[in-house]
């Protein structure tokens, strides 16, 4: 059994890892931050918002991210005329007890003197955490996310099956798990809501998934890239069945939306379509806007099933990556944590996968890196979105 | 349950497709639920095959749940794709066209 410890932040969470963020708050501010964090790049992640309108998600989702419990110390990096609201982040961070500081490049001297005063804080900030205490943490205060990117007709009956089959054995020890999204649930609702622990979280799971179907039908396409269908995977419906399986076979305790910190244990739906009109373009451009909501959400690690192949890590939380494809795990090993093709060529089951992603998940949370995060993958995206706040039914009682 | 190509799996017993678990190529005979057929081209890995005969408008069902809409009469054996199934929701895209002009502007795959 492999021991588990965190670091302790002043909310109770804890991190499993202890990194500095990076974040600049509006996109030019983002070569400066890139600049900043590059000489220590394993430690110091970039995150950042590039818009230079306010919009209330984005600040919250900022937020989040930056007392994430993986974080403890965040640079602030901005231009100086951006509208995001730095101050109110700056001060969230600051009563979170995390040092922070904000430089803004108009008033530092410009491009090439806010890099130097931004690497000597990074330097001193992880000259600090190198001595951070750990403290023991139980498998019941992991908050685990699975995403699927880059699906193929072999996500659907290998890599996501097994992913379910881990999601199961982390519920059970009493973790939360969050899977999603809405758009690739289309097809599934019915299916879905009969495992709702009330009859009315299954009104709202039902309800979530046809407004992403709303959504989709206005924007044109589904959730759906050409690459699905060379692998494959005909329609939307069928590439939802697929990936409804990462949620396993646990019943389901809510809903939330990105930000909400799952309150227990259990297993949640993230509803990542926005709420009201069809505005800012599609919900989720690609798969780390999706990462970045579960980390937002508090995930400490996200499990991703590929049969296509993708390669993409986080900034902030580790990313195990599953190959669901044996053919593409063959081309693609080393940038592949676990093999669920086996399951497809008949040489493992699902529940041997299964229990071999549980275990990495453990090992992951114990500190060993995983082949993303070893290869300096650290991905980040954020883009306009609104929603309303979920209601009282959403949650657990 | 009649005799079906190893190569081919039945996920759910009402399915009428088959997932394809290992390339097969054009030409290369498939057993499908006792019966030998040809198949007309090559299919990868995670596509599917038709089971048995799915007419026009008939519903495409994997995993026990339908997955769309046969759009033209779908023969025993054939691939189930793109070109013979829509979305009850939203339109499929494909970079197929595109893909197609690039290979025959640059004559790409001629030997």
């Amino acid at each position: 059994m492999t021991e588990l410890s965190g670091f302790l932040r002043s909310d109770g969470r804890k991190g499993i890892r202890n990194r500095v963020a990076v974040a600049y708050l509006v996109e030019c501010a983002h070569h400066v931050a890139r600049e900043i964090a590059w000489p220590n790049r394993a430690e110091a992640h970039v995150i950042g918002f590039p818009g230079c309108f306010p919009n209330a998600y984005a600040q919250g989702m900022m937020e989040r991210l930056c007392t994430h419990p993986n974080v403890g110390a965040v640079l602030l990096v901005s231009l100086g005329c951006e509208s995001f609201n730095r101050f109110q982040l700056e001060s969230v961070i600051r009563e979170s007890g995390r040092p922070v500081e904000t430089l803004v490049i108009q008033r530092s001297g410009g491009t090439a003197a806010t890099i130097a005063k931004g690497q000597a804080w990074i330097a001193a900030q992880l000259e600090e955490l190198a001595s951070a205490e750990r403290v023991p943490m139980d498998v019941s205060e992991l908050v685990v996310g699975t995403v699927c990117g880059g699906s193929d007709g072999t996500s659907g009956i290998s890599g996501n099956p097994a992913a379910g089959r881990a999601f199961d054995r982390l519920v059970e020890a009493g973790a939360a798990c969050i899977f999603e999204e809405t758009g690739e649930l289309i097809g599934c609702e019915e299916i879905m809501a009969t495992r709702a622990v009330t009859p009315e979280l299954a009104d709202i799971l039902r309800a979530s998934v046809a407004k992403a179907a709303r959504y989709y039908s206005t924007l044109g396409y589904g959730s759906f890239a050409a690459g699905n269908a060379d692998g494959g995977l005909t329609t939307i419906e069928e590439k939802s069945l697929g990936a409804y399986a990462k949620s396993g076979q646990s019943q389901i305790s809510g809903l939330i939306k990105p930000g909400d910190i799952p309150p227990k244990g259990g297993l949640y739906l993230m509803d990542v379509v926005p709420d009201g009109e069809v505005r800012f373009g599609f919900p989720n451009i690609s798969d780390n806007a999706e990462i970045v909501e579960m980390m937002a959400s508090g995930a400490h690690m996200t499990l991703f099933v590929t049969g296509r192949g993708s390669v993409v890590g986080s900034a902030l939380a580790p990313v195990i990556k599953i190959a669901a494809n044996p053919e593409m795990y063959e081309r693609l090993s080393a940038d592949m944590d676990v093999n669920a093709g086996r399951i497809i060529l008949g040489e493992a089951s699902v529940d041997q996968v299964g229990q071999e992603i549980y275990d990495l998940v453990l090992e992951a949370a114990a500190g060993r890196q995983t082949c993303s995060e070893a290869m300096g993958h650290a991905e980040f995206i954020l883009t306009y979105k609104s929603f309303e706040p979920i209601g009282p039914a959403c949650l657990p009682a | 349950m009649s005799l079906t190509d190893r190569r081919l799996l039945l996920l759910s017993p009402d399915d009428n497709v088959l997932v394809v678990r290992a390339p097969i190529g054009a030409g290369e005979p498939i057993l499908v639920e006792g019966l030998e057929l040809p198949l007309n081209n090559a299919v990868s890995m995670g596509h599917k095959l038709a089971r048995r005969a799915i007419r026009a408008g008939e519903p495409v069902v994997k995993y026990g749940a339908v997955i769309g809409t046969a759009t033209t009469d779908i023969p025993q054996g054939a691939h189930v794709h793109t070109h013979n199934v829509r979305s009850n929701y939203t339109a499929t895209h494909t970079l197929e066209e595109a893909r197609a002009a690039y290979e025959i502007a640059n004559e790409v795959g001629k030997t």
